[in-house]
């Protein structure tokens, strides 16, 4: 049952994704030319009510929906990993036009050459893992 | 009903955004595309070379479930909910991509110069491999990607997912202002 539901969720993400455009290269290059609200309203108010529901979450102490309770985890603290790999995530996002999510969403919508691009990123996520301890964090 | 076809307003999908965020907080997981990246290095058997992937993978099923709905999301989204696949980005940004030769700008939702399956050149290849390195390397190094960090770790105000958002967008206004110039 509970493998439905993840499916179902990933379904309604995948359909969002798409609807929004935000898996749209030209969304990405044009959100980075600063010559449309469209991007930053979709994550502007994704964060604002992101940031309200977590905080009632925290605060109402709710439990999920199995009743459990809901932990959230702080990221570490550093500031180098998060810039430099930020920064690298970020040259590669506005030439590729797609995050994870939207890969994932390109694929279904049929643009086979996206399975380069995901192909790719497994590589790269590999690659990391390789130079992990070598690299500052 | 119509609207459904159409392209949804930012009103609408940065809601339903967060609303996906809520649904997997209230599961017990968390929202976060990229560590899937990380599984299917796994799944793939990563995990003999390199301590990092080794993990047992089918703790993280759960997210290659959403991934797998997202893949089939795209296909309902595209097949059977639009009418028409033109993005209608601004008029100032398709002048600026004919000029550096994307002549689909405003006609497509994907630039046909780099992912019409007809018609790939070496050129479009290249990039597309060296987008997807610089996505799957720096999302691992940053420790998440936008839904991670620009969503998850901004909704719990964490100083590290703003640190890794700013990066992003110095890392996005290089590679749109600096080094497209030079390659296209």
């Amino acid at each position: 049952m509970r493998s439905v539901i993840y499916l179902f969720i990933g379904i309604l993400f995948g359909i969002i994704m798409y609807k929004s455009e935000a898996s749209s290269w030209f969304r990405i290059y044009e959100m980075f030319q600063f010559k449309a609200f469209h991007m930053y309203g979709i994550i502007g108010s994704a964060l604002v009510i992101g940031i309200i529901v977590i905080q009632l979450i925290k605060r109402l102490n709710i439990k999920s929906f199995y009743g459990e309770k809901i932990h959230f985890a702080p990221k570490a603290k550093s500031f180098s990993r998060y810039m430099y790999g930020g920064i690298i995530f970020g040259l590669g996002w506005a030439l590729a036009g797609a995050c994870p999510g939207p890969m994932f969403t390109l694929l279904g919508a049929g643009y086979l050459p996206i399975i380069i691009v995901i192909v790719s990123a497994v590589i790269g996520t590999y690659v990391y893992g390789l130079l992990k301890d070598k690299l500052p964090h | 009903m119509n609207w459904i076809f159409e392209p949804w307003p930012w009103y609408v999908s940065g809601p339903l955004i967060a609303f996906i965020m809520f649904l997997l907080i209230m599961v017990g997981k968390n929202f976060g595309m990229s560590s899937n990246l990380r599984t299917l290095c796994t799944i793939c058997g990563a995990g003999n070379k390199v301590d990092f992937f080794k993990f047992d993978w089918k703790t993280q099923r759960w997210n290659i479930l959403v991934a797998v709905g997202t893949v089939i999301g795209g296909l309902i989204a595209a097949y059977f909910l639009s009418n028409s696949e033109v993005v209608n980005i601004n008029s100032d940004v398709v002048s600026k991509l004919n000029d550096l030769g994307f002549e689909s700008a405003g006609k497509s939702y994907l630039p046909t110069e780099l992912f019409d399956s007809n018609d790939l050149n070496m050129k479009s290849i290249i990039i597309l491999i060296i987008g997807g390195l610089l996505v799957g390397f720096g999302a691992r190094y940053a420790g998440g990607c936008t839904s991670g960090h620009a969503i998850s770790g901004l909704s719990n105000l964490q100083l590290s997912s703003l640190i890794a958002v700013v990066g992003f967008f110095i890392g996005g206004l290089i590679m749109v202002h600096l080094i497209f110039p030079l390659i296209f």
